[in-house]
């Protein structure tokens, strides 16, 4: 590829390598005011990724404390205020926002449109949800973050237990970019649905499209609720109302309903875009077409409705009743039959193919490998009476790390790796991604393994500190040192991100001899995205351009 | 061999495809969420039914007659939305700007007397939202769905200012045509809330 692609006219107007030339002010006018889906999305990712390091940095902090047995490294209520902000920051604006974020760069590139449906919502989408986690962070200026944990239950949420304005903040905060969520799943909605490239039918969506298609309508129904729980909860604490006062008939069991029906199929909309992502991949390193694209997109059907119906597997022990729990356990077991189907599709689609091991592959790897020891002590913990014996220890708080930076955190590096060169123009260093990659996974496998020892030896979440005779000691250790282990491996990605930013190796348009739409036009792509819209007549429309005289449509 | 191209094959026509466009879709999209929220107000208004310890019940406080006036005025103005739809698409613009202004005055009418009953509940009967969980829910529901009327209200009055100014035409009527799917929406919402809440709940169980 040559060094230099043409430069379009149009091109300095928006792309940060050339815009420097126009100075500061003229660049962060640029992108704060930008309604393009690409700078949206990188917004999107970059905000991401500073969040992820906040998170990170209360993760060590909570391990430094978790060390010894009976350090004071935090006190008591600090150590409450860093599990909450850990966590609601890990999922609401770390995990959501850098799939909204990699969809809205590349959903519109993949089906050959020239934007988002909607752009200037999708900006408004993008601000309020920045604003409403910086509201959440503003609480620390009101004398202490919110202490209440990231599910907030009820009544820890009241005036009466909660009685500075931090739960007020997180809240609002947790509201308010819940309806940049809401705008972001309409936007791809309307996008997929009615902007698809001439002849790309909706059996002809590239698969990551297609799991960006239902996250979008699992955000659809499960962020209202949500929405609607933490107006109860404002109104409990501003109003005087009486939703989850107890003391005047309120119910906190209603809440545990309300924020699960949230909070289940939340895992699924951190996890459907990966799977997209493992779809993209896994194929174009195998050289291989995806295996059983129909029962895939299936699947992802199925884990999207089956996964609505599951929520109350988190609270076996509220003492619902053995009917709920019975239902609720077998629902819970059900879904792992579409993911099952997804993971031998994946593992065939490999099979007999000739597997590149480039970073993405590796990750990708990684992520098959990790997410599916994830699953396993999912189904452990769906069995009610193993529930009973695990809920809330750290048993659980290993198994939802390991699907959450296993399968979602895996499943993106694989797809930053992956599309960085498409974003920028330049390639990410294999050997710093080696690096990494190997201090993520024994990191990451040295803090989460011994947490389930842990939770099995009795350790429950959220506990500040322990005694020494517990035996707790050496699992928080090894845990402590895994966390040690990975942090650098962060450091190397950020690293590698400026560092290739800067002076990788330029990519060309088609860096990995890839099939979908995207890699049809530059890297970065112009603003306008295609200089004319493609016709598309099968799911790989670049092989068919590549091999006129084999082209996939004959097969489909 | 003489040209490669000549035993290409070639792709099937391509079929066009019918479907909403994307702005429709968005206003779909919307209102699935729409869906969701309201459904989580009515399930918690029902939980909480007949669970108060202090009064007033909704047996005592809710009066029916001024609620069916509102009532008819929500659903008739469904009605007149519905007949400036088919105006605008027969190109009759001044029989749209006429039924759509009829169906603003519809909205605010409900709004009014909204508030004439909220003003009885809360000088007569001392409901408010902080007196027992009836208020707490009666007030969470049936407000959120008021807000939605008046965006619904405010909405319209911009489209009327459209067809005013003559940019509502035949051609060109698709802020019209999603304005009066969200009010529909807004419409069976209210209907369903009126079940619930005046029909069913005021026996104190459904």
């Amino acid at each position: 590829m040559s060094l230099a692609p043409p430069a379009h006219p149009f091109e300095n107007a928006t792309h940060d390598g050339s815009g420097r030339r126009f100075g500061l002010t003229a660049m962060l006018h640029t992108w704060t005011t930008s309604v393009d889906h690409k700078q949206i999305g990188i917004l999107y990712i970059l905000m991401s990724l500073v969040f992820l390091v906040i998170g990170g940095i209360e993760a060590l902090l909570m391990r430094w404390q978790l060390f010894f047995p009976r350090a004071e490294v935090l006190a008591p209520n600090t150590f409450n205020q860093l599990f909450t902000m850990h966590g609601t920051t890990m999922i609401f604006f770390v995990g959501m926002p850098i799939l909204i974020g990699l969809g809205n760069y590349l959903v519109p590139l993949m089906i050959g449109a020239r934007d988002m449906a909607f752009p200037r919502l999708n900006a408004f989408g993008f601000w309020i949800t920045l604003f409403g986690g910086l509201l959440v962070y503003f609480s620390f200026a009101t004398g202490g973050a919110p202490a209440i944990g990231w599910f907030a239950y009820a009544p820890l949420t009241e005036q009466t237990f909660a009685r500075g304005p931090a739960t007020d903040f997180w809240a609002l905060g947790l509201l308010i970019s819940g309806i940049g969520t809401i705008a972001a799943a309409v936007n791809f909605v309307a996008t997929i649905l009615a902007m698809r490239a001439p002849g790309m039918t909706m059996r002809k969506l590239p698969f990551f499209v297609w799991t960006m298609l239902w996250t979008a309508v699992q955000m659809l129904f499960a962020l209202p609720p949500l929405t609607a729980a933490l107006v109860m909860i404002l109104f409990d604490r501003q109003l005087g109302a009486h939703f989850f006062d107890v003391q005047n008939g309120g119910s906190a069991y209603l809440w545990q309903h309300l924020f699960w029906f949230f909070g289940h199929p939340e895992v699924y909309i951190l996890i459907l875009p990966v799977f997209g992502m493992i779809s993209e991949v896994i194929p174009v390193f195998s050289r291989k077409v995806l295996f059983g694209y129909e029962f895939m997109a299936a699947a992802t059907v199925a884990i999207v409705f089956i996964s609505m119906g599951v929520w109350a597997h988190h609270m076996f022990c509220v003492g619902m009743s053995r009917t709920l729990d019975l239902v609720f356990a077998a629902a819970s077991l059900l879904v792992s039959i579409p993911t099952g189907i997804k993971f031998f599709n994946w593992l065939a689609t490999m099979f007999g193919g000739r597997i590149r091991f480039a970073s993405p592959m590796l990750f990708a790897c990684g992520f098959l490998s990790m997410f599916v020891i994830g699953g396993l002590t999912g189904i452990m913990l769906a069995s009610v009476p193993l529930d009973f014996q695990l809920s809330d220890s750290y048993f659980v708080v290993g198994h939802f790390h390991w699907v959450l930076i296993g399968g979602t955190l895996f499943g993106t590096f694989a797809g930053i790796y992956y599309w960085y060169p498409k974003m920028t123009g330049r390639m990410l260093s294999e050997r710093l991604a080696r690096w990494q990659f190997w201090l993520l996974y024994i990191g990451f496998i040295l803090t989460f393994g011994p947490m389930h020892v842990s939770g099995m030896l009795g350790m429950p979440r959220r506990i500040y500190t322990y005694d020494p005779d517990r035996g707790w000691a050496l699992w928080n250790q090894l845990t402590t040192l895994g966390a040690l282990i990975q942090t650098p491996s962060y450091a190397i990605f950020v690293y590698n991100l400026v560092a290739s930013w800067r002076n990788g190796t330029p990519a060309g348009d088609d860096p990995w001899d890839a099939w979908t739409l995207e890699w049809t036009t530059t890297s970065p792509p112009p603003s306008y995205n295609f200089e004319e819209l493609p016709v598309v007549h099968s799911r790989r429309p670049l092989w068919d351009a590549k091999h006129p005289e084999d082209p996939d449509w004959q097969y489909e | 061999m003489t040209t490669a191209t000549h035993t290409f094959p070639s792709p099937p026509p391509l079929v066009a495809e019918q479907g909403l466009c994307a702005a429709q879709w968005g206003m779909v999209a919307f209102l699935v969420s729409e869906v969701a929220f309201f459904s989580t107000l009515i399930v918690t208004y029902v939980t909480f039914l007949g669970q108060d310890t202090v009064g007033p019940t909704p047996a005592e406080a809710l009066s029916l007659p001024l609620v069916i006036g509102t009532t008819i005025c929500l659903v008739s103005s469904s009605v007149l939305i519905h007949g400036a739809q088919l105006a605008i698409e027969h190109g009759r613009q001044r029989l749209f700007s006429f039924l759509w202004a009829g169906t603003i005055a519809l909205g605010i009418a409900f709004l009014v007397g909204t508030a004439v009953e909220w003003r009885e509940l809360i000088v007569d009967h001392q409901l408010t939202i902080g007196r027992n969980l009836f208020g707490t829910t009666y007030y969470t529901l049936v407000g959120f769905h008021g807000l939605h009327v008046t965006g619904g209200v405010i909405a319209m009055t911009v489209v009327l200012g459209l067809a005013l100014s003559r940019n509502v035409t035949r051609d060109n009527c698709i802020s019209a045509q999603l304005v009066a799917w969200y009010w529909h929406f807004v419409d069976v919402v209210w209907i369903v809330v009126f079940l619930v809440v005046y029909v069913g709940g005021r026996g104190g169980g459904l």
